[in-house]
């Protein structure tokens, strides 16, 4: 047990230190490697942890103020991973975006030190057991990417990052009142004090909570929560956040925060379900997440931008994940629990690839990107690899997670198939027929030759597709351990 | 102070809070707005410490000086500093006349005292009946947001909604958990240096703090 608590302690310690020290030092020659070293340190902690639960199963750390089980677990093992990568993308990124004066010293160390304090906030969200914490920390998470989205000072950066910081505010501020009506049920049932907002005396005790303010509540921590995981017709910031920002922070965004939102609202959910008996939730989940699918998968096609056209990608595949968290049943559920890591793995890897063609071509419009097979094939395969993934191909782990999904929906409500399919195809369709163009051709005029960072890209595209082929032991069993949790 | 009494200043306070978030609607310039604001901020810290007397909860008395400071006199403190350096002097348009805007508040009202009428209804405390009118100035908060396009008067309009939700949170529970109050309170004090920053960076590069200028971002045809 003593382990646990250390090994939690480097987890949320490291990243906070860093942010502290990366303040001050985030523009020096090395800072680039310190950032990498860090989100290193933390991903060995994260698997460290991982370790621990896999062999002792759930528990409590630090005085009940933080819980870990399967579900969380493997979403702190990558979100830690996924920023491991990402701070190893930014490297070049970044000191590029510096040479070409795009960011200057002070951005430099504010990019770093908010470049670990997000990370420390989605870990704090993940790992608290403490439900109006994991709100605070949410929120955190929001505030510390605002300014990094408005880190180009051009007005349309600056737009964006108002959107954001107002329209997330808003929405979570929503979250907060569904909080303040759980605790309400949950007070009369447990007693007043921090001890009634903790997750694991919630869940114990789900049947006995007032179903009628619950259901009040979950309406409240839907809007909120789905806000932040970007679902129609609550959506209108991701597109802009996620394409004017720096594209590190677009892959995180993209591949982390939205799945850490959903993991919020999956948790309400439980304690809801739990309450009401009913599957009124699911129901309201589904809605949203189908609404998301068609909306994002027929906004692909009227995108210009290529980073605005893979958040809107974003946007699908949080509407499936969604929609199967709603649909419930052990099928779907451990289709949606895989479906939130081969997508974390796949966007962040294509936001990667992205951020390397829009450098070589000094633009995101995707009418001025060509060639890109020619120019750099690893940059061009990879997109192309990348996009495979994220459509649905086989043997891509996409493929596998969404044919789970589909599974479960013929077999559970198969009024639902139709558009499910409906959705994908257009997607499918959609996205191939935008990507064709960029990689294939010669080389235009505008673009620049450019050494990439292969390893990032190489290891999420090499991970999607072990997925897609064979899901090892101990992953398996995680998901299945989760799957049980969530019933 | 016996409980009836207690229940009447509660209720008393209650209306003013609201009387406060319709006052914000229907205020044009600025600096009343925020004026406005700082009131709201003292009923809110004033009916959290009677609560937390009557009650015998002695960490409401931490949340009730933690309001008191901080949307007394801090916020509103900073919105008066950004709005002189930033030379803000015309009032603010709505987009719906004020009148309207009065209408949809009132219906917002009725609406919210609907949606919490079960809620109510479980209740045992003495605060129970203003869950409604917390959620109401939530909403009119929310309203206030939409209606306003200036970014000062959106963010007034956002720090308005949390003082709404500290409001419910105090009056559906005797207040939440110390360590939420705490977290949310740090948030909130972040989110004002951000804001902060913001006016700056608005005000430089589209001269103005005017949101509809923000119209570059949209899905084109």
């Amino acid at each position: 047990m003593m382990n646990t608590s250390i090994m939690l302690l480097i987890l949320l310690g490291v990243p906070l230190v860093c942010a502290a020290v990366l303040a001050f030092m985030g523009d020096r020659k090395f800072a680039p490697e310190m950032n990498i070293f860090c989100s290193a340190a933390t991903f060995a902690a994260g698997s460290g942890l991982a370790l621990e639960v896999y062999l002792q199963g759930p528990m409590l750390a630090g005085g009940k103020f933080f819980f870990v089980d399967a579900f969380n677990v493997y979403l702190a093992v990558l979100t830690s991973f996924v920023s491991m990568t990402t701070a190893i993308f930014s490297r070049r990124y970044m000191r590029r975006e510096r040479e070409h004066g795009r960011v200057g010293h002070i951005r430099m160390r504010f990019y770093h030190a908010m470049f670990q304090l997000f990370i420390f906030a989605m870990l704090l969200c993940l790992l608290t057991n403490n439900v109006g914490v994991l709100w605070i920390a949410m929120e955190l998470a929001t505030l510390s990417t605002v300014l990094l989205v408005s880190l180009y000072r051009t007005p349309r950066a600056i737009e964006a990052a108002w959107k954001y910081f107002i329209l997330c505010g808003v929405g979570i501020a929503q979250a907060l009142f569904g909080t303040v009506l759980l605790y309400f049920a949950a007070e009369k049932v447990l007693g007043e004090g921090g001890d009634a907002l903790l997750w694991t005396n919630l869940s114990r005790v789900s049947g006995q909570l007032e179903p009628t303010v619950l259901s009040l509540a979950f309406v409240f921590l839907m809007v909120g929560y789905g806000t932040k995981v970007g679902l129609v017709p609550l959506h209108n910031w991701l597109p802009d956040a996620h394409s004017e920002g720096p594209t590190p922070i677009s892959a995180v965004l993209s591949g982390l925060l939205l799945n850490i939102a959903l993991y919020a609202l999956v948790r309400c959910k439980v304690l809801v379900d739990g309450s009401t008996r009913t599957h009124h939730a699911g129901d309201i989940m589904m809605g949203f997440g189908i609404l998301s699918i068609l909306v994002a998968a027929f906004s692909l096609l009227r995108q210009k931008d290529i980073k605005r056209m893979f958040s809107y990608s974003s946007i699908e595949h949080m509407g499936i994940a969604t929609f199967a968290f709603g649909l419930g049943g052990p099928l779907a559920t451990f289709g949606a629990l895989l479906h939130m890591l081969v997508h974390s793995l796949a966007k962040s890897a294509i936001f990667f690839t992205v951020g390397h063609a829009s450098q070589m071509h000094r633009t995101q419009e995707m009418d001025k990107i060509k060639g890109l097979f020619k120019g750099n094939p690893l940059v061009g395969w990879g997109l192309m690899f990348g996009v495979l993934a994220i459509v649905g191909m086989p043997p891509f782990g996409i493929f596998t997670s969404e044919f789970l999904i589909l599974t479960a929906t013929i077999k559970d409500a198969p009024l639902w198939t139709p558009l499910l399919l409906l959705g994908l195809a257009v997607a499918f369709a959609a996205l191939l027929r935008m990507v064709q163009p960029m990689v294939s051709g010669e080389i235009p005029p505008n673009q620049k030759p450019m050494t990439a960072a292969h390893v990032p890209v190489m290891l999420h595209m090499a991970l999607v597709l072990m997925i897609g082929l064979y899901i090892p032991d101990f992953l398996n069993q995680w998901f299945h351990t989760a799957v049980e949790l969530l019933k | 102070m016996d409980l009836i009494t207690a229940a009447h200043v509660n209720s008393f306070l209650a209306a003013l809070v609201l009387l406060t978030a319709f006052g914000m609607l229907v205020q044009r310039r600025i600096y009343g707005l925020i004026n406005l604001f700082a009131w709201q901020g003292l009923f809110l810290s004033l009916n959290t410490a009677i609560v937390g007397y009557v009650a015998g909860k002695h960490h409401l008395y931490i949340s009730s000086l933690l309001t008191l400071s901080l949307k007394v006199f801090l916020l509103p403190y900073i919105l008066h500093v950004l709005i002189h350096r930033l030379k803000i002097r015309k009032e603010v348009e709505t987009i719906v006349n004020i009148p309207m805007t009065m209408l949809i508040g009132i219906a917002l009202v009725i609406f919210s005292y609907h949606l919490t009428a079960p809620v109510r209804e479980l209740s045992a405390m003495i605060t129970r009946s203003t869950l409604a009118i917390a959620l109401a100035t939530v909403m009119i908060g929310l309203l206030m947001m939409i209606t306003r396009r200036h970014a000062v008067t959106q963010i007034i309009g956002f720090l308005a909604l949390e003082n709404g939700l500290f409001f419910a949170a105090t009056s559906a529970t005797y207040g939440m958990p110390l360590v939420v109050e705490l977290g949310v309170a740090l948030d909130v004090l972040i989110a004002a240096f951000i804001f902060g920053i913001f006016f700056f960076h608005i005000h430089t590069t589209f001269d103005s703090l005017d949101v509809d200028q923000m119209a570059r971002l949209k899905e084109e045809d």
